[in-house]
């Protein structure tokens, strides 16, 4: 296949949707609570956006697999619960392996069940497409999803603690801007984030 | 023993906002608050849910699930009793309230995924708060939470009058900016009381 016929098929176009086009942050500005909340340093920001793409995937394959099974009239709940049953899985896992970040995410962990990327992508796209593409689709919006929460959790960890993954990277005689490593630094680094991807992707707003 | 709870409220009220200090509840935050009406509306059903949630879910957890050591699938039942809630009330207001219906009643099914609702009871369990302390701390959040939204709204009204804004920070953009500039001034109440 040549790639102008690779870019024609489904899968190029749901992996294309999910990491550029319909970029679940700034796009259609899901999941901002834990973009915002977790953000803070590089590695409570890698360990979300692992545990998101796991629950992601996770859920992929079972709802689209169970498509047909699932009564329409109580979906949604059936998704919840599906849902939450990956969370405990990541939040033990988290707790026995990475008990620091575990610490320092605390209660955000449990709060992915409600992270509308998870059920908005559930509602939208595996509730009516097969395993393969719900995986492909599952797969490239948890990148875009963690790749995003690493792009500002590396602003705001250099400026507000003046390290990288817990590596100093910044002199001594660099004041911290400790604002940016609160929640004010939170709101004005993804503003930003918005606003640089949304000009390029050429996305407006009503 | 008063005093206490008034301090659990005002904290979460004001120096633990639940939007501008722990950042939650956001996507409704961003898609609502283009204008005030659909923001206080929402709001109102927030207080409404969060309160009467972290009603039924303390007793569940306290005397249900830690007697029984499943405090494991804690998650699964927060959800699935505020999912059961929300229905349960849309279902009384179509009912018996109308009125209500008409004025907050599109909100009630988009507060499932609204993670005030869940971060409030779940707080509730790490902070081990008891029955009204529980109550007091959800009323207060949601409280918080309605003062956040209202604010901006307010302010976001306003500036689509008067705002030169750029393209790309139309929308979200624009409300998170405004946000954080609130969120710095909600910043101010930090050290008024401790809990």
């Amino acid at each position: 296949m040549t790639f102008t016929e690779i870019k024609k098929t489904k899968s190029y176009q749901t992996v294309l949707d999910g990491i550029w086009r319909d970029h679940p942050i700034s796009s259609m500005v899901l999941g901002i609570c834990s973009a915002l909340a977790v953000s803070n340093t590089v590695a409570n920001a890698i360990a979300m956006g692992a545990g998101v793409t796991f629950v992601l995937v996770a859920t992929a394959v079972l709802i689209s697999g169970l498509r047909k099974i699932i009564p329409r009239r109580v979906r949604m709940i059936t998704y919840m619960i599906v849902i939450a049953s990956f969370v405990i899985v990541v939040d033990k896992v988290l707790k026995a392996y990475f008990p620091e970040i575990s610490e320092s995410i605390g209660p955000y962990v449990g709060l992915i069940i409600t992270n509308c990327i998870i059920m908005g992508r559930a509602e939208a796209f595996y509730s009516q497409n097969n395993v393969f593409h719900s995986v492909l689709d599952s797969v490239s919006n948890g990148f875009s999803y963690t790749y995003t929460l690493v792009a500002i959790a590396i602003v705001r960890e250099i400026l507000g603690f003046g390290t990288l993954l817990g590596f100093q990277v910044m002199p001594d005689s660099f004041p911290k801007w400790v604002v940016i490593s609160m929640a004010p630094g939170a709101f004005f680094v993804v503003s930003l984030f918005i606003w640089i991807t949304r000009t390029l992707a050429k996305v407006e707003s009503d | 023993m008063a005093i206490n709870l008034l301090m659990i409220f005002i904290a979460a009220v004001l120096t633990q906002n639940i939007a501008f200090t722990y950042l939650l509840g956001m996507c409704p935050f961003i898609s609502l608050s283009k204008s005030l009406r659909t923001a206080s509306g929402m709001g109102f059903a927030v207080i409404f849910v969060v309160t009467l949630t972290a009603l039924i879910n303390w007793p569940i957890y306290n005397y249900i699930l830690v007697p029984l050591n499943s405090e494991l699938i804690y998650y699964i039942v927060f959800i699935i009793v505020i999912a059961g809630t929300v229905q349960l009330v849309e279902m009384i207001m179509e009912k018996f309230f109308p009125v209500l219906q008409a004025a907050f009643g599109i909100f009630l099914p988009l507060i499932t995924v609204n993670c005030t609702v869940l971060a409030v009871s779940l707080f509730m369990v790490i902070r081990s708060y008891n029955y009204l302390q529980s109550v007091v701390f959800a009323f207060g959040a949601s409280v918080g939470w309605i003062i956040a939204i209202v604010i901006v709204a307010a302010i976001n009204e306003k500036l689509a009058l008067v705002g030169d804004i750029p393209k790309g920070m139309k929308g979200p953009g624009i409300i998170m900016t405004i946000a954080g500039i609130l969120s710095l001034a909600f910043l101010g109440f930090a050290g008024m009381v401790t809990v």
